[in-house]
């Protein structure tokens, strides 16, 4: 054990991916309780107190930015890092960089949370940071993108692995999306506001391009690639099909780039668009379903796994959602779904059961793995891992559940006619019908919130076991030293 | 020809892998928005719509700093429940003054592309204040704040600036004021003059008194301002009902 320690600590840099670790569970905790709250606003609507501050539409950001750039883009880095490390078998091209991706990354966060809190909006949805802050994530993505490619630059030997395809993909991806949406014009030097280059109907399909590929590429692409290296790991089996990996990978990064404009079905946009982001929505499903089956199909030959390794089990679950959000997707996006569906909370729950289904499980279970391996011990209590599962699985159900009803409710409410070619409800009753259900996906959230606490404090412990079994062990070997 | 390709090429180029990967993710961006910007019938041929003035303008920035697009849409659908709940369905030329789009995704509220002219200034103010002293069952935040906090209008010609650079046709200078006077006529081309900006705002506020109190100008001003005028440009009137299914 020891030997490993010490060749491990030198062949590789884990310093920054601990760090990105310990900070992408922090963000969890932080991003799910704002999740929570503003879930209960909607259903209490007490919970805003008068304040600008904590008020719904200042705080939804938050949790948004906290959840997807915090949570998730910590648990990315800390994975790419520690991915492209041992799959090139080489140490980060420079330290320094990688550890001002840390900080830097850090400081966006914060500073993106203050900033939506004190009023400072782009008044995009998942693009919300100001100009000041768009900067500096674009230099530290720029970074990214060479320690990333200097890493692999730097492999023993010459095959790249399927994993970092997929988390290349989302470099480039994600930095060619933030560049193009966020173009906007300050009002001046040391003015936070700035408004859109674009207007209307271009801003609005620029817009959604990066809307829906944040999903494709932060949300999708980069998190394949923690699949495609923690799930074989974790089986001890090679990857299903290397085969259907390329195919999954080429149709992936170049179909996902056309599908945003179903946002935008029955606006006025015009149809030509939405028709073709349609189109390929629903073409997309072929390599969705081909990267679920080659993920899940790894596990064949050690089912057995699913009942004996609570950690398998996040990922197979996450895979599962995978699929089913993947399906709903392409049915969202035909234009008579889309017709009910649109505006409603449907949508939300659909975000959801991609967001905590697929991207939080596969992040728990890669984090079950990783930590434990960066600080060379066990997962403290397999018991809490255990319990985080089935409080997240349910956490997961009760929230996309509450918010099919919802939203399906919501849906025909709007469009209900009376016998006499009147409309059916006001507006307020829809909103009336909706807050039984507001409650529900918020005690969803707090089941959530709850199995993701447990896992912070479960990671804390083996933290600490490990290094105080490092420390045992050196003081042993100090001894023995001494003796000698 | 012998042309035998192996993916194994790219598997062990990281330059060409880079690249493919850039063509591939590059495409559908373009030809989905790049001839947005070109085709015509993009932004349907309407009258009446025209920038924002100097006091709805600070209410747009206003709406999007406390983030009512989260909640509510400003996108009517063209279909038959959306006209009888909220109007026409909404024009592409509506908002093509709108840096950025407030289209929005999500409907808690609801759609406010035609709120405008459909409530009082009173109506507004009680609602922003106190949501459910006029709604019982809504679940809106109070926003008592935008009743006291007076409206920072010092860089208002700095924002319409800002705008006229992004391409909205604020003018800045005679020519420009000029053109705008043939575009859109005498009374609104005034309002679009930046030299002008701060005492047309002013103007604006004292006479609309759209927060029922004389003492200044508050956010609130601002705030109904911007709502009262939303989809009230085009006077549907004067087209056929199908004058704008050729431009979908």
């Amino acid at each position: 054990m020891a030997v490993t320690t010490y060749s491990g600590a030198e062949q590789y840099n884990f310093d920054v991916v601990k760090k990105f670790a310990i900070m992408s569970l922090v963000w969890a905790v932080v991003g799910m309780f704002v999740g929570v709250y503003i879930a209960s606003e909607l259903a209490w609507p007490f919970l805003n107190f008068d304040s600008p501050y904590f008020s719904f539409g200042r705080f939804r950001p938050v949790h948004t930015s906290a959840v997807i750039f915090g949570f998730g883009g910590s648990a990315l880095f800390a994975t790419s890092y520690y991915v492209v490390q041992r799959t090139c078998q080489t140490r980060l091209v420079s330290d320094g960089m990688a550890s001002f991706t840390f900080w830097g990354w850090q400081t966006v966060i914060v500073l993106a949370a203050l900033s939506y809190v004190m009023g400072y909006s782009q008044g995009r949805e998942y693009a919300e940071m100001e100009w000041p802050i768009d900067l500096l994530v674009e230099v530290v993505w720029v970074s990214y993108l060479i320690v990333y490619v200097g890493t692999i630059m730097r492999r023993k030997q010459p095959h790249i692995y399927v994993a970092n395809w997929f988390y290349l993909s989302f470099i480039l991806a994600t930095a060619l999306l933030h560049t193009f949406n966020n173009l906007a014009m300050p009002v001046d030097l040391f003015s936070m506001k700035s408004y859109s280059l674009f207007s209307g109907t271009q801003d609005a399909m620029t817009q959604w391009w990066y809307g829906h590929n944040a999903v494709g590429f932060f949300l999708t692409a980069a998190f394949l690639g923690m699949m495609y290296y923690f799930v074989p790991k974790q089986a001890g089996r090679p990857i299903y099909s290397y085969r259907l990996s390329i195919v999954h990978f080429w149709a992936l990064s170049f179909m996902y780039m056309w599908v945003g404009g179903h946002h935008l079905h029955w606006t006025a946009l015009p149809d030509w668009t939405s028709s073709l982001a349609a189109a390929f929505s629903i073409l997309l499903l072929m390599p969705s379903w081909g990267g679920m089956i080659n993920g899940i199909m790894t596990l064949s030959g050690a089912w057995d796994k699913m009942r004996t390794d609570p950690v398998m089990r996040f990922m197979i679950v996450a895979l599962s959602f995978y699929g089913m959000s993947t399906f709903e997707g392409p049915m969202m996006s035909l234009k008579e779904v889309n017709a009910l569906s649109h505006y409603t909370d449907w949508t939300v729950g659909h975000v959801h059961s991609g967001a905590l289904g697929w991207v939080a499980m596969i992040s728990f279970g890669s984090l079950y793995h990783m930590i434990p391996k960066l600080w060379e011990t066990k997962i403290y209590s397999g018991r809490l891992v255990e319990w985080h599962f089935w409080l997240a699985t349910i956490g997961i159900v009760l929230y996309i559940v509450a918010m099919w009803i919802s939203g399906i409710t919501q849906g025909l409410m709007w469009r209900a006619f009376d016998e006499f070619g009147n409309l059916q409800y006001s507006f307020v009753e829809s909103v009336a019908a909706m807050v039984p259900f507001y409650a529900m996906r918020a005690i969803g959230g707090m089941f959530f919130l709850t199995g993701a606490s447990m896992m912070a404090f479960n990671m804390f412990m083996t933290i600490r076991q490990g290094k105080r079994e490092n420390a045992a062990l050196e003081a042993r070997l100090a001894a023995k030293m001494a003796q000698a | 020809m012998n042309f035998n390709f192996k993916h194994e090429w790219i598997e062990t180029n990281i330059g060409l892998m880079a690249v493919l990967t850039m063509i591939a993710i590059s495409v559908g961006g373009l030809v989905e928005i790049a001839p947005l910007f070109f085709i015509d019938k993009t932004i349907e041929k309407v009258e009446g719509v025209r920038p924002y003035t100097p006091l709805e303008q600070r209410g747009r920035d206003i709406y999007i700093r406390e983030g009512c697009y989260t909640c509510h849409s400003q996108m009517i659908r063209p279909f038959r429940d959306e006209k009888l709940r909220y109007g026409h369905y909404s024009l592409a030329a509506e908002s093509q003054y709108d840096h950025p789009f407030q289209w929005g995704s999500k409907r808690t509220g609801p759609d406010l592309a035609r709120v405008g002219a459909k409530y009082s200034n009173e109506w507004h103010v009680q609602h922003l204040v106190a949501p459910r002293s006029m709604v019982p069952e809504s679940v809106m935040p109070n926003y008592p704040w935008l009743l006291s906090t007076p409206l920072d209008i010092s860089d208002t010609a700095a924002r319409l600036e800002a705008l006229r650079k992004v391409g909205v046709p604020y003018s800045a200078t005679q020519a420009e004021h000029d053109a705008n006077v043939t575009q859109f006529g005498e009374t609104v081309a005034k309002q679009l003059h930046i030299p002008d900006a701060q005492k047309n705002l002013v103007e604006q506020a004292n006479f609309g008194n759209y927060d029922g109190d004389r003492s200044g100008i508050s956010e609130m001003d601002a705030l109904v301002a911007y709502l009262q005028v939303l989809g009230t440009m085009v006077d549907f009137s004067k087209y056929a009902d199908d004058a704008f299914v050729d431009d979908r």
